[in-house]
């Protein structure tokens, strides 16, 4: 006999054992009950799948349920009889729940099922082993119910060196496991010996037993003699039994915390499993009995009975003359981790190792807790050095975190902190409570993760369309480009007609930029006149150098908006040269057919740049001859009041132009720009939500209801009516709100727009009417003061960007796809708003 | 069948708190014997009238509180309270002092936490140095142990002294630990020949080496019942012992005088197995509690040698109760399966 060292754990409790009661008498048989209840969860891991029907007839061993995949076992019937139920009925478990039980009512008759006995159950392949472990339902018989199967088939990673058959049996009044040794050693032996080979014959096969059993182990010993299995005693102290425990007794290493002794090269199997599994193999027999410890004083006879699964409890109790008045409560399991039956009906299962029946002397109800002193007996007693009061205290403040620090989930629940405590509080039902609020809070943790990962996907597929949709509308712009050159060349092909075409083509927009331009020009010129203006005598040299920036920074920008006006209307400048004159009369004579408001723009400029001129005069006669200066500046505002009126009268020609355009563009050159207009019509066909096709649509209807408006007006003014007020009104607000949308649609998609609208018949006449009003205010302007003209910019740009925001808004909260356009047509407003500001300021 | 419902263990070890409680003040009882054969009836009188007004107070506190006022009673953390109270004070210090001492351990330090086991100080030593602050004339008068030629008072002059606050100038005399700080010209042999207190004892001073003897005895009787561990008050005497080796400097005017006078003196065995151990104001941990007593020996010395008062324990107790805390985040067990001992510091992604 080999000699192994033992090691001792850290803490620990003896309290008393009382194992003689129940061994007294030798291992008994009670009858088969006339009605056996069948849990489908028996063990840890998936519940088994009922596959049987009501009222069908089962044999022995038959198979009721089924393993519910790997980590599962299977439920057999215990002897013959009928399917009475499947129901939902009370099981063993300490919530006192309910659970799927298949219910057989027994014949008596315990017929069986052929078994397939394997004589050479040693010799059988390894994969046929582990199934018939399976087949046979086995789960860990000690306590927990591990599916065996599961246990012995580790992940190829895992080598193991050790395996150890726990005999320990450390809780008080146990002897299931005790009887099992004495009466079959050779059984616990043989299985030893499978699961060894199983596991591919480790270095080290260990049967550990405590030692308060020197009858088991002087059996097992016997059994084991001539084998390589090491029968090893160890001192009794609780919890040594449990499996973390016994493993560092037999071989001094610690299962790393929260994993599986097979990552240290360790599997451990009960007693009663590994006779179990020997008896399933060697005979075939199915898991449908078990050894199970009857004791405790409420008992007329206290021993070890073995008993079919599903065996109702008080059917047991009754068998032994269970005194229910005696009794303080009834336990099934050990005092130290078992767990209190809410009733009798509960069957035996396959973890049952004990039913405890004690009188209230024996185990008297508990003490009311006192408050912790801090003593730190728990902390002595604890197996796993955990710090028992500190966990106690964190559980009643439900610090979640200072309990995982304090390694919570290490704690076995073996109950010697509790059992020690001098205090009498509940020390394992709080560390169980604040476990289970863990457990929840991870999974609702988990939860809220989950669909913060989900909206932030959403986010991210959001923005994905997003870019897709910019992409179709990019390509979508370009298509219309194309369609328009097509155009463009199609009126090179034709110029006689396409003179016609192009000239109402690119009117309204080149006329807007002009108008633009010319508005630039003018506030330029303006800002240069302002600036021009003599100081005082007693003006500083400082003031006097401001004065000379200002007047370079404002001829700057004259010129720059000249030149930018020059550059868009080429036909009209570039040739030109510096001599804006003899281009003006190049100009004249090249162009006979030069419609009048471009002979006056072409006019206009001329104006300006002799404006310049003067204006430069002016201001060299005043630093050189002052006398000069007065006549000059009245040259110079003269040239001012041309430019003005030549403008106005431009204004005035603008609206009839852009009338006739329409009509140009669609009565005589009809037959050329088809191809281009179906073209176009093709392409917005596909812009199937494009907003500003919306802004498009609704811009019309709003036209409809205008023309209504207008026309219900007019007949209720002829008439008299006193509603015609009411009408006019709702004109006026139909017409704000038609302009506030185009310009929401110039904004919205400017260059689309100013391509667009000349081929559009139904918006042209929208857009015509917004380059009138431009044309309008651009006239108005030019008469007015720079600090009026910024004025009323800032308050426009105000509106608008009041309307801009409004929109925003609304968009936000429909989570418009268009969100982003909105944003900068809101962002650049405030920009150019702000800069309109400044530039207020400056003037003021 | 409906059963009762009660969760596991089922079972419980019969030593309760009351009985831990009781075991205490049994272990007291030696040095009280002691005490009152060498320095008179002042001592029992003291522990009779802090314990009964230690009592008092927790009734009333209960009380006030709506408690079940015996359940609390029966604990007998009050009962303690007032033992170690009555065994610290001054031996015919007058009965107002006593009393105040209770109502300051029991309603200050003790109930206005929320009683047993929520007090982060000692309740006796807060008591203490409360009455050593507030008081020091009364608090710094001890008797002349019998030896010494003197004598103690009798039952009536006791009761005088006691309740009627007769002058105690006649029944004092300076204690060892006095005689060795204010020491500053003798060798310390000389000092012991000298002085009549050192003079009259077996190895440290007459009636406080005996004293010292029988709580060792009384700890020891506890530490065999597991009443407590070993910890830390063999922490607590070790680190006592090392600084007193450290500085005895082999007994010249100067020194601190030698290990075993340390050891022997004054509250040393009173503090290291009655107050030292009071689990709920320590430190938790096996190793925490080793930094725990041995940092209070540490203290108890500075506290003796180099500091105002001849003695330190509720000083050096109540400092580390201060402490205890944050020992206890630093010194966390290593739990099985993991490879080395958590902090209580540490953070956990939830």
């Amino acid at each position: 006999m080999e000699l192994i060292k033992v090691w001792d754990i850290p803490g620990g409790v003896h309290p008393p054992e009382n194992k003689h009661q129940s061994m007294a008498e030798p291992l008994g048989y009670i009858d088969i009950p006339p009605q056996l209840i069948l849990p489908v969860s028996q063990h840890i891991g998936a519940p088994a799948k009922p596959i049987v029907s009501v009222g069908q007839k089962v044999l022995g061993g038959e198979v009721v349920a089924e393993a519910d995949g790997v980590f599962s076992a299977n439920v057999h019937a215990p002897t013959s009889g009928t399917i009475a139920a499947i129901v939902e009925h009370l099981v063993p478990h300490p919530s006192g729940m309910r659970d799927t039980c298949v219910i057989i009512d027994t014949d008596g008759k315990d017929e069986w099922v052929a078994l397939s006995p394997w004589e050479d159950f040693a010799e059988r392949d390894h994969d046929d082993i582990i199934k018939r472990i399976r087949d046979c339902g086995i789960a860990g018989l000690g306590g927990a119910g591990f599916p065996s199967a599961v246990k012995l088939n580790p992940r190829a990673n895992h080598t193991i060196d050790t395996l150890i058959i726990n005999g320990t049996e450390c809780e008080p009044y146990i002897t299931a496991d005790d009887m099992l040794m004495r009466e079959r050693a050779e059984d616990i032996v043989a299985g030893t010996q499978i699961l060894a080979r199983l596991l591919h014959n480790p270095a080290k096969v260990i049967i550990g037993i405590e030692d308060n059993k020197p009858e088991a182990i002087e059996r097992v010993r016997k059994a084991a003699e001539g084998t390589d299995i090491l029968v090893v005693s160890f001192p009794t102290k609780y919890p040594s039994g449990g499996e973390k425990q016994l493993i560092q007794i037999l071989t001094g290493r610690e299962v790393p915390s929260g994993q599986i002794p097979a990552t240290i090269g360790v599997v451990c199997q009960n007693v009663g499993t590994t006779a179990a599994i020997y008896r399933a193999l060697r005979y075939g027999e199915p898991l449908v009995k078990r050894i199970t410890t009857v004791v405790g004083e409420a008992l007329e006879q206290q021993r070890n009975i073995e008993v079919l699964l599903g065996t109702p409890v008080h059917y047991v109790l009754d068998k032994h003359g269970f005194n229910d008045k005696k009794a303080s409560r009834l336990v099934m399991g050990g005092p130290m981790m078992g767990f209190a039956l809410p009733d009798t009906s509960v069957p035996v299962v396959k973890t049952t190792n004990c039913l405890l029946a004690p009188s209230k002397k024996e185990l008297p109800p508990p003490e009311p807790a006192m408050a912790c002193i801090r003593c730190g007996m728990c902390a002595e007693a604890c197996p796993a050095e955990l710090l028992p009061q500190q966990l106690f205290w964190y559980a009643q403040a439900e610090d979640l975190e200072k309990l995982e620090t304090h390694n919570l989930f290490d704690c076995i629940e073996c109950g010697a902190c509790s059992y020690v405590c001098p205090s009498h509080i509940p020390l394992v039902q709080y560390y169980r409570a604040a476990k289970g609020e863990i457990r929840q809070h991870r999974i609702d943790k988990e939860k809220s993760d989950r669909s913060r990962r989900r909206f932030e996907f959403r986010q991210e597929r959001i923005a994905k369309e997003e870019a897709e949709k910019e992409a179709k509308r990019l390509a979508r712009k370009k298509a219309a480009e194309e369609a328009k050159k097509k155009l463009a060349e199609q009126k090179a092909a034709a110029p006689a007609e396409a003179s016609a075409a192009q000239a109402p083509a690119s009117a309204v927009d080149a006329d807007k930029q002009k108008a633009k331009l010319e508005r630039l020009l003018a506030s330029a010129q303006e800002s240069l006149k302002k600036a021009r203006e003599p100081l005082a005598d007693d003006a500083t040299d400082e003031q006097r150098e401001k004065q000379a920036a200002r007047i370079k920074q404002a001829e700057l920008k004259v010129s720059e908006a000249q030149k930018k006006l020059n550059e868009s209307h080429p036909g009209e400048g570039t040739s030109a040269g510096n001599d804006p004159v003899a281009a003006a009369i190049e100009r004249a004579k090249a162009k006979q057919t030069m419609d009048p408001a471009d002979k006056l723009r072409a006019s206009i400029e001329s104006l300006q740049k002799r404006l310049e001129k003067a204006e430069q005069k002016a201001a060299d006669a005043e630093r050189d001859k002052p006398d000069m200066a007065d006549a000059l500046k009245q040259g110079a505002i003269k040239l001012q009041e041309k430019i003005a009126a030549a403008k106005q009268e431009l204004a005035d020609l603008a609206p009839p132009k852009s009338a006739p355009s329409q009509s140009h563009s669609e009565k005589p050159v009809s037959a050329s720009t088809d191809a281009a207009q179906a073209a176009i019509e093709r392409a917005k066909a596909k812009m199937s939500m494009a907003p500003d096709e919306k802004l498009r649509s609704s811009l019309e209807s709003l036209y409809k209801r205008l023309e209504k408006a207008e026309q219900k007006a007019a007949t209720a003014q002829q008439e008299g009516s006193d509603k015609a007020e009411a009408l006019q009104q709702g004109v006026d607000k139909l017409k704000e709100k038609i302009t506030s949308t185009q310009k929401e649609l110039a904004e919205l998609t400017p260059t689309t727009v100013a391509e667009e609208t000349p081929q559009d018949p139904a918006t042209s006449d929208a857009a015509s009417l917004a380059i009138e009003k431009a044309k309008a205010k651009a006239a108005a302007m030019a008469t007015m003061s720079v600090a009026d003209k910024l004025r009323n910019q800032v308050d426009s740009l105000e509106a608008r960007l009041e309307k801009a925001r409004s929109k925003l808004a609304q968009a936000e909260q429909d989570n418009d796809d268009n969100l982003d356009a909105f944003k900068t047509g809101v962002s650049k407003l405030e920009d150019k708003l702000a800069a309109t500001r400044e530039q207020l300021a400056e003037h003021e | 069948m409906a059963l009762t419902r009660i969760t596991s263990p089922h079972t419980h070890r019969a030593l309760g708190t009351g009985a831990v409680m009781r075991n205490v003040v049994l272990a007291t009882l030696p040095g009280l014997a002691v005490l009152t054969y060498f320095f008179g009836l002042g001592t029992l009188h003291n522990v009779l009238l802090a314990s009964a007004a230690a009592l008092g107070f927790e009734a009333a506190v209960m009380k006030l509180r709506s408690r079940p006022v015996w359940f609390y009673l029966r604990d007998c953390s009050a009962l303690v309270t007032g033992v170690l109270l009555g065994l610290a004070l001054p031996p015919y210090c007058p009965w107002w002092l006593v009393v105040l001492g209770s109502a300051v351990a029991i309603i200050l330090a003790k109930q206005l936490y929320g009683g047993m086991g929520f007090n982060p100080f000692n309740p006796a030593m807060v008591a203490y140095v409360v009455l050593l602050i507030s008081f020091p004339l009364q608090m710094s008068q001890w008797a002349a142990p019998q030896d010494i030629g003197g004598q103690t008072p009798g039952v009536i002059e006791a009761l005088k002294l006691i309740w009627l606050g007769s002058p105690i100038d006649g029944y004092t005399a300076a204690t060892p630990l006095d005689t060795v700080k204010q020491n500053s010209s003798l060798m310390l042999d000389a000092l012991y020949l000298q002085d009549p207190v050192l003079s009259a004892g077996q190895f440290v001073g007459a009636g406080w080496e005996w004293a010292n003897v029988a709580f060792l005895l009384g700890g020891l009787y506890l530490l065999y019942r597991r009443i407590f561990t070993w910890h830390a008050p063999a922490a607590m005497l070790a680190s006592l012992s090392l600084m007193a080796f450290l500085f005895y400097d082999g007994g010249s005017s100067q020194s601190g005088g030698s290990v075993l006078f340390h050891l022997f003196s004054g509250a040393t065995m009173l503090g290291a197995f009655f107050i030292v151990t009071d689990p709920v104001s320590s430190a938790v941990s096996t190793r925490g509690r080793l930094i725990y007593g041995a940092a209070i020996g540490v203290l108890v010395y500075v506290i003796r040698i180099w500091g105002n008062y001849p003695d330190g324990v509720a000083f050096a107790v109540l400092l580390l109760n201060f402490a205890a805390p944050f020992i206890d985040y630093y010194t966390l067990p290593r739990t099985y399966g993991h490879k080395k001992s958590e902090r209580a510091t540490r953070k956990v992604d939830q």
